[in-house]
């Protein structure tokens, strides 16, 4: 192991580099040089964007960088390949899979969508159809994905497919990085009832993928997935916020602006919303301090779930506060639903839209199960779908 | 506001390991449930252990005034593992609240002897008073001849000084000349007393501005430090459970294995993660002298009274039959969570004091026009 890099040595790093390379230049061009100077993710190997070094100097880096003027890489459009795609790949892919995959991820010149959720397979991932063929030295791909966001221009996607329905379902999945260019490749804005579109379905048709575009061993598609689902609770967990931050904000603010909404039987729900909040915030700070110095642990489950259902909480509580005015809506047209802006849009956007907080990356009953059973080690529930061929299975 | 440390460090860990140890050996659950129908409630042989020989009692005390120049982070720390054995300990009335009083008076001697173990000094306010309300003083002083009664005052019983505001002052009184009525309490881990005066001779702490400077401090320690004996509560009584409802067979199959009792300790321990933070937040608060201390306790009081209260009747309800006995621990359990999220006052109280500090006025008792007039 070589020694751990000192913060110190952080700054010192990101201004040689800036030193050598200017901001204002061509952004590509940039983006791609600091990943190649390892200053992109620090806590990654020497090689693929990093220094080996603590999660914890990241933000170091990129405070100097943002301090400078340098263009950053847009997280929030490729947050599906930074927080899903890239530590998959790290933690499993070959080491030319890495090579040829991490760089262009990290730059954005490469987007990457999850193909994971079907139709018929949401809770229970594990019992997804989507058949995967071999055929000589490639796979021929037929089924239908969904709530795929950011499908319509990603160039690659992670992508979990059946390679053998006569095993117990957790034991005939393989793990696939699929070409969204390629030929059979079909994708649907799915709309929700925000009106808007977020999410894609995702039709497969005979998509021939070349042997290499596997991730892992055929067959251990599953235990490849549980990185990226480890990950996606962590992404989901870890932002960072002021207090009084996020979305308890329009609450207070419209209680504080508005006194003439101001109702007596309110006062009490809106003070225990906030305090709610607050230790939800604390809890993710927390979080946030352990995953500095360590792996993503199962508390991110915890702020998970408390975090969906305050949203809810809130939500329901704005509309209360506005009264009729909540009545009324802002807009149902489709738009470009790209990103979602909790804070931007209508009361009653927000109201619909955080329905999906307790659905999206997990239920909360489902994430109940995985604490109740992981966390606190409670025996599961007798199954019956554990010994039983895949094809089996009532479905 | 800058960013406070929310984890443990590893001395906080020792300490934390030190006093679990002590507590297994000399804190028992049967020693404590027979103490709580004897007439000596407290326990002072452990008292002297903790107090003395570990030197608790003067943790968070500055070095020169003879204590371990450490801070409220790590009595927080001491106070978890005293939630977790319900020890029937004077640790937060004397190690917090009547410390955190005597310092801000400027009293070397008695908080010395505190910090060494040596005097019990308890400070003689309700225990269910708000820091907010902090300066209600129920005693008359004449002079310095101090009387009246405090009622349900706790962590006195067996102090040997009680701190007691009084008309205008904050007087210190042996504890000998004082009646001490013990009360019948819903926690009989920290039984209650009711203190009376009847021309009793008092030696002035502070005065006027200070003293209710002082007692509201100590006040506001004693609300933001309780949140982490809470905390203990919450996960004695919440790994008693687990571990419980993981054997317990019904129906052929552990009870634990069935979604309705999973995923109410699921929800559990969701809940006391959040309180390990604000308790945390609210001792570093108090330790840094950040001037949002009193946010971080009045959030700490509204947060985790209520989930230890949540933890202890999850913990009766899933042991079944046998939470409802006297002779298992989980009633202990109970009544110090209950009794104890109304100590330093009740949620609502702590919730309406946030919305003070943090803009969040009441609305009108009545919605409408003030001159009658209908609206259009």
């Amino acid at each position: 192991m070589p020694e751990p890099i000192p913060a110190a040595q952080v700054s010192i790093l990101v201004n040689e580099f800036l030193a050598g390379h200017d901001p204002a230049g061509d952004r590509i061009e940039f983006l791609r040089a600091r990943f190649d100077a390892g200053l992109a993710w620090l806590h990654y190997p020497r090689g693929l964007g990093g220094l080996a070094a603590s999660r914890a100097l990241q933000p170091l880096a990129d405070d100097a960088f943002a301090l400078a003027g340098a263009p950053d890489n847009d997280p929030r459009r490729i947050a599906v390949g930074l927080g899903m795609a890239a530590p998959t790949l790290l933690r499993h892919g070959t080491d030319e899979q890495r090579r040829r995959y991490l760089r262009p991820l990290w730059t954005g010149e490469e987007v990457w969508c999850q193909l994971f959720s079907e139709p018929g397979a949401g809770s229970d991932l594990a019992g997804l159809a989507c058949r995967a063929r071999r055929d000589g030295d490639s796979w021929l791909v037929s089924g239908q994905k969904v709530w795929t966001s950011q499908a319509h221009y990603a160039r690659w996607a992670i992508l979990l497919a059946r390679t053998d329905p006569d095993v117990p379902k957790h034991q005939g999945l393989t793990y696939f990085i699929c070409d969204m260019h390629a030929p059979g490749v079909q994708v649907r804005p799915l709309r929700q009832l925000t009106g808007e579109s977020e999410f894609n379905e995702v039709f497969l048709d005979e998509v021939r993928l070349p042997d290499d575009l596997r991730l892992g061993a055929v067959g251990e598609g599953w235990r490849v997935a549980r990185t990226t689902l480890m990950n996606e609770r962590v992404n989901i967990g870890g932002q960072a916020l002021p207090r009084e931050g996020g979305m308890i904000a329009n609450l207070a603010q419209t209680w504080r602006e508005r006194p003439e909404l101001r109702r007596p039987g309110l006062h009490d729900a809106i003070l225990r919303a906030w305090v709610r909040a607050e230790a939800i915030r604390l809890t993710s700070a927390r979080l946030r301090r352990q995953l500095a110095v360590g792996e993503p642990g199962p508390e991110g489950s915890a702020v998970k779930l408390a975090f969906a259902g305050l949203l809810q909480e809130i939500a329901g509580l704005e509309l209360e506060l506005l009264g009729g005015e909540a009545q009324r809506h802002d807009d149902w047209r489709p738009g470009n639903g790209d990103s979602v802006d909790f804070l931007e849009r209508s009361a009653t956007h927000r109201y619909l839209r955080v329905r999906g907080t307790s659905i999206e990356g997990g239920t909360s009953e489902i994430l109940r199960t995985i604490i109740g059973e992981r966390v606190l080690g409670l025996p599961a529930e007798p199954r019956s779908d554990l010994d039983v061929a895949w094809k089996e299975l009532p479905r | 506001m800058s960013e406070l440390d929310l984890l443990y460090t590893p001395v906080e860990e020792e300490l934390r390991a030190s006093v679990r140890a002590m507590l297994a050996q000399r804190c028992g659950f049967t020693s404590v449930l027979a103490r709580t129908e004897s007439d000596q409630p407290y326990d002072t042989e452990l008292w002297a252990i903790l107090a003395g020989q570990m030197g608790l009692a003067g943790l968070a005390v500055p070095e020169r005034f003879g204590g371990a120049g450490a801070s409220l982070r790590e009595s927080a720390v001491v106070l978890e593992e005293l939630g977790r054995a319900v020890a029937p300990v004077p640790y937060l009335g004397c190690a917090v609240v009547a410390a955190t009083t005597l310092f801000s008076c400027g009293e070397p001697d008695l908080l010395a002897g505190l910090a060494a173990g040596e005097r019990q000094v308890a400070l003689a306010v309700p225990f269910a008073t708000p820091p907010a309300r902090a300066w209600s003083p129920t005693v008359k002083a004449d002079g310095d001849e101090l009387s009246g009664t405090v009622r349900g005052v706790a962590d006195a019983i067996t102090a040997d000084v009680l701190v007691i505001p009084a008309s205008h002052g904050l007087f210190a009184v042996e504890s000998a000349r004082v009646r001490r009525k013990p009360v019948t309490s819903l926690d009989e881990t920290r039984r209650l007393c009711d203190v009376s005066l009847d021309g009793v001779p008092g030696r002035l702490l502070a005065e006027g501005e200070q003293a209710v400077a002082a007692v509201t401090g100590g006040l506001l320690a004693g609300a933001a430090l309780l949140a982490s004996e809470q905390l203990g509560v919450a996960e004695w009584c919440l790994e008693t459970t687990v571990a419980y409802v993981a054997q317990r067979y019904q129906f052929g199959r552990p009870v634990g294995s069935f979604q309705a009792v999973k995923h109410r300790l699921a929800d559990v321990w969701v809940e006391v993660a959040q309180s390990r933070a604000v308790a945390r937040h609210a001792a570093a608060s108090l330790a840094s002298d950040d001037p949002d201390a009193p946010i971080a306790a009045a959030l700490a009081q509204a947060h985790c009274g209520p989930v230890a209260v949540a933890a202890a009747e999850a913990c009766v309800q899933l042991h079944g039959g046998i939470g409802m006995t006297w002779e298992h621990p989980a009633h202990l359990y109970l009544k110090r969570a209950r009794s104890a999220a109304l100590a330093f006052g009740a949620a609502d109280e702590h919730r309406l004091e946030l919305s003070k500090l943090i803009n969040l006025p009441p609305a009108p008792a009545r919605p409408g026009r003030e001159d009658g007039a209908t609206a259009p």
